[in-house]
């Protein structure tokens, strides 16, 4: 799709562009996008919201790995002094717990930012899979990272390839995560707490609390190896790439190295 | 005697005006009413009841025609008869004897073979509507139930039978509740729990393997005094004896928030009594009472005599991998693994993915860089 070098910045801001169809900076370009490329090498795509929760996720998911991986299989057993005076595995537990609730509060927080946050803000929660053209970006991006394209296209949101990993890991798995996380909370709470009664039907599907440690362990390993791909591509994509990465999740701009539209 | 009040309880007049109190019972055995009020006041503390329900209960035995039950027993282990027949408060001698239906329990009746199964169909005319039916073990179904074979029949028939005109289920233990052993994979049997037979009546689970015999005494009373089902958790057990984890009461609890643990069986962690989570214990996903009651009169429970919590009350506790290991073995993944090996050994294939992936990056980086700067040498010539 052609853009208007004439049209005034009222009309672009009105303007919705069928973004997904668009041949130009496939994956997530408005209109609006599209002109602020011609005047600017770089594009507001992460809002300040957006990148704390990033930031704020991430060290929340680190913690509850590690607190995670120690409460699964417990550190060697200290002797500082007697077991009143001694919360050694209390605090790893605690840390866990408080790491969640921030996780969830932040998950929470970035599910409301994508309703009311710019529009690459609602990419990881909603995947266009009904538009074909989206489709013909996955595999071109797939076809990118097995080496059978030359040049990679430029992205001003996550690249589809990206966006689905967004989706399946954060989106689906925290949600797995959360929901897991506190059917087994709530047993420490007591059959008296709301939480008890809220994730009962959780507990009777999955059987019994032995299971739901176990499907707890696998999600993390899921998020575990997510965070391993994830941190390799925004590298190489930062080398690699025609556009930034790394330094777009701290600054929130996009910048890029050439000014070829495609 | 107090006979008193039986009319009074409507559609109970008739039958059971013949049946005698369990305080009749009680007496008639030579039990003192000393120590009757002593078996109502343990019940209504074990049953987590202020002291003004004592005279309730008192009131209840004395003027409540005997409940009947009838066992029948299935298959099974008969761990939870042997458990029964220990309960402490009451003595099994003196009080539960007289307070279930001696006409039909197969490991303690006297009548055996015709004269047993007569005794059965007299009780179920007689009660009709009105007996408590207590399960011990659970009916195969495969072979159309030819794998328990009681009077004749496959046991899921006499179960049916029973059932049909019973008042309420109970589940004992870990058989009738979940399928315990014999259900455990791949189930050559097919045993199956009893509330997955019997649909149409209300069902009380008192899992265990065995069950605690006070627990088992305790809700029978419960039922008996109310006249209702005792109050039942999220799995259909009773919530007073079912409601927190054995690792909720465990008395080793500060060694587990201390972080301190056995490492090894017969180290000096575990001659100091430390926490057993990391032997496997399965307290933390296991709701009973034995941190609380424990078995034989309180004399112990599993944790206090230096072993894990094996999680006998829990659904399908077979099929949860190793009693020793805190994180289940998942049996898909080969023959020892467990969540967190699987996690790391796809992890490692990931990573390994991931370096060969910036090799093979680097190397078409260079080997572009290679043709470009050839290519520029040629046009430049």
């Amino acid at each position: 799709m052609k853009v208007e070098a004439q049209d005034t910045p009222e009309e672009l801001q009105k303007s919705k562009v069928d973004f997904y169809s668009a041949s130009v900076l496939t994956g997530d370009a408005t209109r609006e996008d599209l002109e602020t490329i011609k005047r600017h090498t770089s594009v507001y795509v992460y809002e300040t919201p957006v990148r704390l929760w990033h930031w704020v996720n991430a060290l929340a998911i680190v913690v509850l790995c590690v607190t995670g991986w120690f409460i699964g299989n417990p550190p060697p057993t200290m002797q500082i002094g007697e077991a009143v005076d001694q919360y050694v595995f209390g605090y790893i537990r605690f840390a866990h717990f408080a790491a969640a609730m921030v996780m969830t509060i932040g998950f929470f927080g970035r599910l409301f930012w994508s309703f009311v946050g710019n529009h690459h803000s609602k990419q990881m929660f909603r995947l266009p899979v009904h538009k074909a053209d989206w489709w013909k970006e996955v595999f071109f991006e797939l076809r990118w990272y097995l080496f059978l394209e030359k040049e990679p296209k430029k992205y001003v949101g996550h690249n589809p390839l990206a966006q689905i990993a967004m989706f399946l890991f954060m989106t689906v798995g925290m949600t797995f995560m959360i929901v897991t996380g506190f059917a087994l909370y709530a047993e420490g709470l007591g059959a008296d707490h709301w939480l008890w009664a809220l994730t009962s039907p959780v507990m009777n599907l999955v059987g019994n609390s032995q299971i739901m440690h176990s499907v707890h362990h696998l999600g993390m390993w899921a998020i575990v190896i997510f965070m391993m791909i994830h941190i390799y591509a925004a590298i190489r994509e930062d080398i690699m790439s025609r556009q930034s990465m790394v330094s777009t999740m701290i600054s929130g701009h996009r910048t890029f190295k050439d000014d070829r539209p495609e | 005697m107090p006979r008193v009040g039986i009319s009074a309880i409507a559609g109970w007049e008739g039958i059971l005006s013949q049946i005698e109190t369990f305080y009749d019972v009680m007496r008639r055995q030579g039990i003192t009413r000393r120590s009757f009020m002593k078996y109502c006041t343990l019940t209504a503390s074990a049953l987590g009841l202020g002291p003004a329900f004592v005279p309730k209960i008192a009131h209840a035995m004395e003027t409540k025609p005997r409940t009947p039950v009838i066992w029948v027993n299935g298959l099974e282990c008969t761990c939870c008869s042997e458990s029964f027949i220990r309960g402490a408060h009451p003595l099994a001698k003196d009080v539960v004897l007289s307070m279930i239906s001696l006409d039909y329990q197969h490991v303690l009746m006297a009548a055996a073979g015709h004269a047993a199964e007569a005794a059965l169909e007299e009780s179920i005319e007689k009660y009709k509507g009105n007996y408590i039916l207590a399960v011990e073990g659970n009916p195969p179904l495969n072979e159309d139930g030819m794998f328990c074979i009681s009077a004749g029949k496959p046991f899921v028939e006499k179960l049916r039978h029973v059932a049909k005109d019973a008042k309420a289920v109970i589940s004992w233990g870990a058989c009738a509740s979940y399928g315990c052993v014999q259900a455990a994979a791949p189930n050559p049997t097919q045993a199956t729990p009893v509330h997955k037979v019997i649909t149409d009546k209300p069902i009380i689970k008192v899992p265990g393997c065995p069950p605690i015999a006070e627990v088992m005494t305790s809700v029978i009373t419960y039922m008996l005094t109310f006249d209702r089902l005792p109050e039942l958790d999220r799995q259909g057990r009773p919530a007073m004896f079912y409601g927190q984890r054995i690792h909720d009461k465990c008395y080793r609890r500060a060694h587990f928030d201390a972080g301190q643990f056995v490492e090894s069986w017969d180290d000096d962690n575990a001659r100091k009594g430390y926490c057993l989570y990391k032997m496997g214990c399965k307290g933390p996903t296991t709701y009973n009472a034995c941190s609380t009651i424990g078995f034989n009169e309180g004399v112990s429970f599993p944790i206090q005599s230096g072993h894990g919590c094996i999680g006998c009350s829990e659904d399908g506790f077979w099929d949860q991998g190793s009693f020793y290991n805190r994180v289940t073995d998942l049996t898909q993944f080969g023959v020892e693994a467990n969540a967190d090996k699987v996690g790391v050994a796809a992890a490692g294939v990931v990573g390994g993915g991931i370096a060969l992936h910036t090799a093979v990056t680097a190397l078409k980086a260079a080997q572009d860089k290679a043709q470009k700067s050839t290519a520029t040498s040629t046009e430049e010539a």
